[in-house]
């Protein structure tokens, strides 16, 4: 490795991802430090629903096998709870969940069909509109922001760095490997590097001819003030997605998502909107017992999409010690499967327990430049008569 | 060609059934002036004010630090809405101006488009009344929030009989309703000083005053008013405890801080007042995206200021007390220094965030809250110096993984405080630490009360768990197979889980 203040692998990105990686490649004893533009976990790492059940994955089983096990592994909290509840309030709500509930027995996990009376034992919250569920078990949720500060803990307790507030500003390639990283506290010499840099990786790879095509929104949610302990605390269904955190409090997001421009230093903001009136209103529905809750807090997070939607977890053929990953707004339940893929990928080259190909940068090949304007996934055009439109008026005319 | 994303927020906003050329938020002397001028000046205006809170919110400190010390007269609101009516003349000269006025009607939020977000039709503010939340448009939003009380924290402060200096002028102003009869006062301010004097006024004993300095700070006039009516002013002493039984406080014990060697000074009462600052109300400010500075002699956070009047966003204005309070040249260094010696006689086990039962010794450990249990071996070597070594102190890193300033009364009593004592913890200067972000509702409001009842079709036909991408969801064996447009004409974009 290049320069005294470098690791043997470099991780860009302190998010779920980038900090699993870490962890795992700290557990192999390797020497790693992770880069992040502000703090552990402060974009959509620690600020989204929490789930851990993800059947469409490559990472599943292995999301399954390790999310029991995390909180011995890191030493720390995740507030892990294993299993979830998913409430319909019409036909075609059950219709689906039921569809999806099809396709989890497939996988060889158990799923239960539940009725009316059902959902209302297993989800003392749930009302009468509930007209049935399915109840998971396997899956589960977790405290986002408590399992990216476990991770980076673990990582230093395993002697790993975290260099925060270091933004990087270029990544060096010479002879046809990259060698280090510059950042705003100084250049960081490296053997391998990892970019998991959520929304701005794109714009990282892109001097080094990597093409990795993201488009970023935001997305919102709302927590209430703390409920009776349900025994399932992963309940969602009626558009949400969400669960009852171990200390009571509803948090629940799910609707529309507003796409929009970052650059190289991350949002510039991330303002919840009135959304949470909609999102109010469907949790109320959802859990009509809880409907006298009082919300405490809303709050936005920004992730970043591919084209269809899928990870990319590649090591790149050039430079060739490289390994580049999005998982494309669905990263923080598969993140202990991920870290250990791309540990897999840095160390030896292939990920040891499950199959990546099709999850491979090159399906984009051939992606028109304007793919996003083609999708309806550009930022909207500032509406007339809107606050940063409106020409100065004179201030009240009037004393304190 | 450009194609249309069904699930994105673009066109999902309604444009607001109500609006006014000029909204103002609190009628306060403030607020309530700008409002008649704007009516007088031709302007379509509204003026809306929280006031008479619902009690339930009184219970929870909601917006001032009531302390539990509201009469049982709260819970009548045709009185209140009287009372409130009564105690402000201003109220009837905006009606008579031609000015709609809306009592017991909060702002919850306030929404411009700005930086990551462009999806509204125009700028509204979010209202609520104890039934219904709505959007109101606006082209000139005029914030008179006023300020809140200072909390700190000392062992017995969670208990009925601990509050603020504001919401005291309130119960006894403009509620008529306070349920104390013999207080004790900490500060002795202008606000400390004055609030002894109202309290004196309207017949309520004031036991003594407590200055943690060695010598009353508010103006010799008011010193000299209350030395008159016999009030002692115990200077260079701090609150250690307030004992109490099920009503809440009884006494409050006093300890020296020039003497350590002297014996405590116990004080027989019902209430222990905090007049030893106010927090400028910025949280619509924050949440409207408008620039907050740190300026010490102003209150702390306060707007960033354009002219006397402006901030940073063009339609927006501040008036009162939520541009910033004057503090003085003394600014955060009195709080801290009253801070520096509760911590010092008092006790790490002292609840800090009392809506989620956080300690001081858990908050200045960055422990994780209690339900999960004992803490591991690698989370007992955690702590603030631990933390503060991987980068700047952030509050709100360390609300989330203490949950201090998590709870229910949104950290109207813990916020400030654990601000001062990250600084004196850390030794970081109190402006280095950044403002822990306000987030709308700025008002605890139920979700039936938030619920948009009225939501369009254009908000129900797009709703989606996530982002519609039906491509996202295809279990990954089955992409490239024929098994793909099943699951597409299954499940839509949806996955829900």
């Amino acid at each position: 490795m290049s320069g005294t203040n470098g690791a043997s692998v470099v991780v860009i990105g302190g998010g779920v991802t980038g900090l699993s990686a870490a962890w795992w490649l700290a557990r192999s004893g390797v020497s790693v430090l992770v880069l992040d533009k502000g703090i552990v976990g402060w974009e959509a790492s620690g600020r989204n629903g929490g789930g851990a059940s993800h059947y469409h994955s490559p990472l599943f089983h292995e999301e399954q096998r390790l999310w029991p096990q995390m909180d011995g592994l890191l030493g720390y909290s995740t507030e892990y709870r294993r299993e979830r509840i998913i409430v319909a309030l019409t036909p075609e709500q059950l219709a689906h969940y039921q569809y999806v509930a099809s396709m989890h027995r497939e996988f060889g996990y158990r799923v239960d069909d539940l009725d009316a009376r059902q959902v209302r034992e297993a989800v003392p919250l749930a009302g009468d509109n509930a007209i049935g569920g399915i109840h998971v078990f396997f899956g589960g949720h977790a405290n986002p922001q408590r399992t990216v500060q476990a991770y980076a803990w673990a990582l230093q307790d395993l002697g790993g760095r975290i260099v925060q507030h270091a933004a990087v500003t270029g990544i060096k390639v010479e002879g046809g490997r990259a060698t280090a990283v510059s950042t705003t506290r100084g250049e960081f010499g490296l053997d391998s590097l990892v970019v998991a840099a959520g929304p701005q990786s794109g714009m990282l790879l892109a001097p080094l001819g990597v093409d990795l095509p993201l488009a970023p929104a935001r997305a919102e949610m709302i927590v209430t003030e703390p409920a009776p302990l349900m025994a399932i605390g992963g309940v969602d269904g009626n558009g949400l997605y969400g669960r009852q955190t171990l200390r009571g409090n509803l948090a629940y997001g799910g609707g529309p998502h507003e796409w929009i421009d970052v650059d190289e230093t991350g949002p510039k903001a991330r303002p919840s909107t009135p959304l949470l009136r909609n999102l109010s209103r469907r949790v109320a529905e959802l859990l009509p017992k809880a409907a006298h809750l009082r919300v405490i807090r809303s709050w936005a997070g920004v992730v970043e999409n591919t084209p269809d939607g899928r990870p990319v977890i590649e090591r790149l053929a050039s430079p060739e010690n490289v390994t580049i990953t999005t998982m494309s707004g669905v990263g923080f339940g598969l993140s202990p499967a991920s870290g250990h893929a791309i540990r897999d990928l840095v160390l030896d080259g292939a990920c040891s327990f499950a199959d990546l190909e099709k999850l491979s940068l090159k399906r984009f090949a051939g992606l028109p430049a304007d793919w996003r304007r083609e999708r309806g996934w550009e930022p909207a055009v500032m509406q007339a008569g809107a606050a940063e439109t409106t020409v100065p008026v004179a201030g009240p005319n009037v004393a304190e | 060609m450009a194609g249309v994303d069904a699930c994105s927020i673009a066109g999902k906003f309604q444009t607001p059934k109500q609006r006014f050329e000029v909204v103002v938020v609190g009628a306060g002397p403030a607020g309530a002036q700008a409002a008649i001028d704007a009516a007088r000046d031709g302007k379509h205006v509204l003026l809306v004010d929280e006031n008479p809170v619902a009690a339930g919110l009184i219970g929870l400190d909601v917006p001032l630090y009531y302390g539990g010390r509201a009469t049982a007269a709260v819970q009548n609101r045709g009185r209140m809405l009287e009372q409130v009516f009564g105690a402000n003349p201003l109220l009837e000269q905006a009606f008579e101006a031609g000015v709609e006025v809306l009592l017991g009607t909060c702002a919850w939020g306030a929404f411009v488009n700005g930086p990551g977000l462009n999806a509204l039709p125009e700028p509204v503010v979010g209202l609520a009344d104890e039934e219904k939340s709505w959007l109101c448009g606006f082209e000139r939003l005029i914030l008179a929030t006023g300020a809140r009380d200072l909390a700190l924290s000392f062992a017995g402060w969670d208990q009925p009989g601990v509050m603020g200096a504001n919401a005291l002028h309130a119960l006894l102003t403009r509620y008529e309703a306070f349920a104390g009869r013999r207080i004790v006062v900490l500060g002795s301010g202008a606000l400390a000083l004055s609030t002894a004097l109202l309290a004196l006024d309207q017949g309520i004993e004031v036991a003594a005053i407590v200055e943690v300095r060695d010598h009353a700070q508010g103006p010799a006039e008011l010193v000299a008013r209350v030395e008159a009516a016999g009030v002692p002013i115990l200077t260079s002493h701090v609150a250690s405890k307030a004992r109490g039984g099920a009503d809440g406080v009884e006494t409050v014990v006093l300890v020296s801080t020039s003497d350590p060697a002297s014996a405590p000074v116990e004080i027989a009462c019902d209430t222990i007042c905090q007049a030893i600052g106010l927090i400028p109300a910025v949280e619509l400010l924050d949440v409207l995206g408008a620039k907050l500075t740190f300026d010490g002699a102003r209150g702390g956070h306060v707007p960033a200021l354009l002219g006397e009047t402006g901030t940073s966003l063009p339609n927006v204005f501040v008036l009162g007390d939520c541009a910033g309070v004057a503090v003085g040249a003394a600014g955060a260094d009195y709080a801290l220094d009253w801070m520096r010696a509760l911590m010092a006689a008092g006790d790490p086990s002292t609840i800090v965030c009392q809506c989620e039962e956080v300690t001081q010794a858990a908050l200045l450990g960055v422990k994780h809250p209690a339900y999960l249990g004992p803490v591991s071996e690698g989370m007992a070597r955690r702590d603030l110096g631990a933390l503060s070594t991987d980068g700047p102190i952030n509050q709100d890193q360390i609300k989330r993984l203490t949950r201090a300033c998590m709870g229910t009364c949104q950290a109207r009593r813990c916020r400030e405080q654990v601000a001062l004592m990250l600084s004196l913890s850390t030794q970081t200067p109190l402006s280095a630490i950044p403002l822990m972000g306000y987030r709308a509702p700025v008002r605890p409001l139920p979700l039936n009360v938030l619920a948009d009842a009225e939501e369009g079709l254009e908000m129900s036909a797009g709703w989606d768990v996530w982002f519609g991408i039906p491509s996202q969801w295809i279990p990954y064996q089955d992409i490239g197979t024929d098994r793909e447009a099943r699951h597409v004409a299954a499940l839509g974009g949806n996955m829900h889980l």
